[in-house]
């Protein structure tokens, strides 16, 4: 079954029509990273998905339509960790992750003990534990990513969407927090689907690639089908070479031709 | 609400404070009415029992010191929590109540009344009233001058609009004022905040606004935390972002355009407290709210004792109190609290 559709479906800003008739789905449980250059619309894809951004065509989310459904019942569905999240320094990790309980919770209403419960599970999931009654603004970079995560996991949504989950990380906090998502993919049987900026790490991590260009998908498929020197090179502008890693699938390596 | 230690003990800590505030409130003036006996004086006037005070001291009590110093807790608590509010719809540190134009206008309709209508039996009945329209029509202005600017531009847009309404009323009335000079020193007593001619019926003013508005801001502590992680990532956790500042900014205008009618502009407290509040017991607004709304209260009517006692018999602005006593305090708590915001 599908987790998520994208019908031939378009975003335009500002006039320009910076999502072009994008047709895909993602299967649950797979993950799927999109790439492509700066501009090619991968973030706009993903907050249409979230009703932020009003768009043409249809996006299904599991069985539901997702311009149709309610906001609180998409939350439900689907939980976006943005890439630079808005992060209010002066509240404990505890009270950021229990936002996350908001789509569960009637209007006036106030978290229960379930909240409760599936923010201690978010946070034991996430190694945040002993970090639950420190300041936001106490936490490093990988920490802070990793309870943007957390709030993320309580919100108990079976679609987790994650906007370059791994920028202004160093290279073994990325690797840390992709396997986190990768646990917990398995563990909870989430889909994900994520845009990537590293094709090494999305070719390491992601099931499946969705490159993307000009709002337009080029290539869907594997790293092996996917991840290619003349791919790279006609979408990106980049001189690259794909080596391939033992055991490990591709890496990609940028490259200067002396002339 | 969180179940902490340190929440209860805060709030536990705040009601302390109010009550103290309150007492220190009824006691002090240059008639020595004795503790027990206002307390118990003043229940016996609620649940309809003989006052153990004489006539006299029990008229200075329940028709001078209470009402003074209930409305002082009335609009103490109003405008910190609205405040607070503020700071929270709009995300934005430096918002008080006035930030859309409330004080501007309810300035600009005082003026009007003072210059128009000076004789003073009508002037006061008409300034409170036309202190609220002023106050209430800024507001309404700002909002949609905001909202034309566009949703996408966020809480900036409205107050920018805040900014431009609040300019425009000032320049209004500046130029009544210069129309009549004859009345600057009333419009500037109006102007620095006074409690001074409060009787029952000004309590009875404020009060169904500010518990209405209590209500309202309070029952949304927990969406004002979900705002803090910005409009997307709210509306991403599924809340109506607009509908939540809207109800919220109403509530809180309503409130202080009614205390603003009556007390003139009380600078300050909006701004403080919620601050003093944050850098002891953190940003939710789950605790601030609550917090704001005891804490603000008692330091209004601290500022009211000291505003009446300390140049007596005569009486300071409490404007000019809660700025003179609040900005000193407020710099210690800056320093030694060495937090962000």
């Amino acid at each position: 079954m599908n987790a998520l559709a994208f019908d031939r479906v378009s975003v335009a800003l500002g006039g320009v029509r910076v999502v072009d008739r994008l047709t895909y789905h993602v299967e649950e449980g797979e993950w799927v990273a999109m790439i492509g250059p700066n501009g090619a619309g991968k973030t706009t894809a993903l907050r249409a998905i979230a009703g932020l951004v009003p768009y043409d065509g249809t996006i299904r989310v599991l069985e539901d339509d997702a311009a149709t459904v309610a906001r609180k019942h998409l939350a439900r569905r689907v939980a976006l960790v943005p890439q630079v999240p808005l992060m209010p320094g002066n509240i404990t990790v505890r009270a950021y992750v229990l936002l996350g309980r908001t789509p569960h919770l009637g209007y006036f209403g106030n978290e229960g003990r379930t909240d409760h419960e599936a923010v201690d599970v978010a946070l034991e999931q996430l190694d945040l534990t002993t970090f639950a009654e420190r300041r936001l603004d106490t936490l490093s970079g990988g920490e802070r990513q990793r309870a943007t995560l957390a709030r993320a996991l309580a919100q108990d949504a079976p679609l987790l969407l994650l906007d370059e989950p791994t920028a202004a990380l160093d290279m073994g906090r990325q690797q840390q927090v992709l396997e986190i998502v990768d646990r917990l993919r398995t563990s909870r049987g989430l889909t994900v689907l994520s845009t990537m900026h590293d094709l090494t790490l999305a070719g390491q991590y992601a099931d499946r690639l969705l490159l993307l260009d000009h709002g337009r998908l080029v290539a869907d498929g594997n790293a092996d089908t996917v991840l290619t020197r003349a791919l790279i090179t006609e979408h990106y502008g980049a001189e690259v070479e794909v080596v391939p890693a033992p055991g490990s699938g591709f890496v990609v390596v940028p490259v200067r031709r002396q002339q | 609400m969180i179940p902490s230690t340190r929440g209860r003990v805060s709030v536990l800590a705040a009601l302390l404070f109010l009550a103290g505030a309150l007492l220190a409130g009824v006691l002090v003036g240059p008639v020595d009415l004795g503790a027990l006996d206002v307390v118990h004086a003043t229940f016996a006037h609620v649940l309809g029992l003989r006052s153990p005070l004489s006539g006299a001291d029990d008229a200075i009590l329940w028709d001078l010191r209470l009402p003074r110093v209930i409305l002082a807790a009335l609009v103490g608590g109003t405008l910190a929590a609205a405040g607070a509010s503020y700071q929270g719809v709009f995300r934005n540190p430096l918002a008080d109540p006035y930030l859309l134009g409330a004080a501007a206008g309810a300035g600009l309709g005082a003026t009007l009344v003072v210059a128009y209508a000076p004789s003073s039996s009508v002037t006061g009945d008409f300034l409170p009233l036309a202190a609220f329209a002023g106050a209430g029509v800024a507001v309404i202005f700002a909002y949609v001058l905001g909202r034309s600017a566009g949703v996408a531009a966020g809480p900036a847009a409205l107050v920018l609009a805040g900014v431009t309404i609040a300019s425009f009323l000032t320049a209004l009335q500046t130029f009544v004022q210069q129309q009549h000079v004859d009345t600057v020193q009333e419009v500037y007593s109006w102007l620095l905040g006074r409690l001074a001619t409060s009787g029952w019926r000004d309590v009875g003013i404020v009060l169904p606004y500010a518990v209405v508005a209590w209500v309202v801001i309070l029952a949304h502590r927990r969406l004002l935390d979900v705002l803090a992680v910005g409009d997307e990532e709210a509306a991403a956790l599924g809340v109506n972002v607009a509908r939540v500042r809207l109800l919220v900014v109403v509530a809180a205008t309503v409130a202080t355009a009614a205390a603003v009618a009556v007390s003139g502009l009380i600078g300050f407290v909006g701004i403080i407290v919620p601050h003093t509040i944050r850098l002891i017991v953190g940003g939710s607004y789950r605790l601030l709210l609550p917090l704001s709304l005891i804490v603000g209260a008692g330091f209004l009517v601290f500022a009211d004792v000291i505003a009446r006692t300390i140049v007596a018999p005569a009486e300071l602005p409490i404007g000019v109190v809660t700025a003179f006593f609040g900005a000193p305090f407020f710099a210690v708590v800056l320093r030694t609290s060495r937090r962000t915001l």
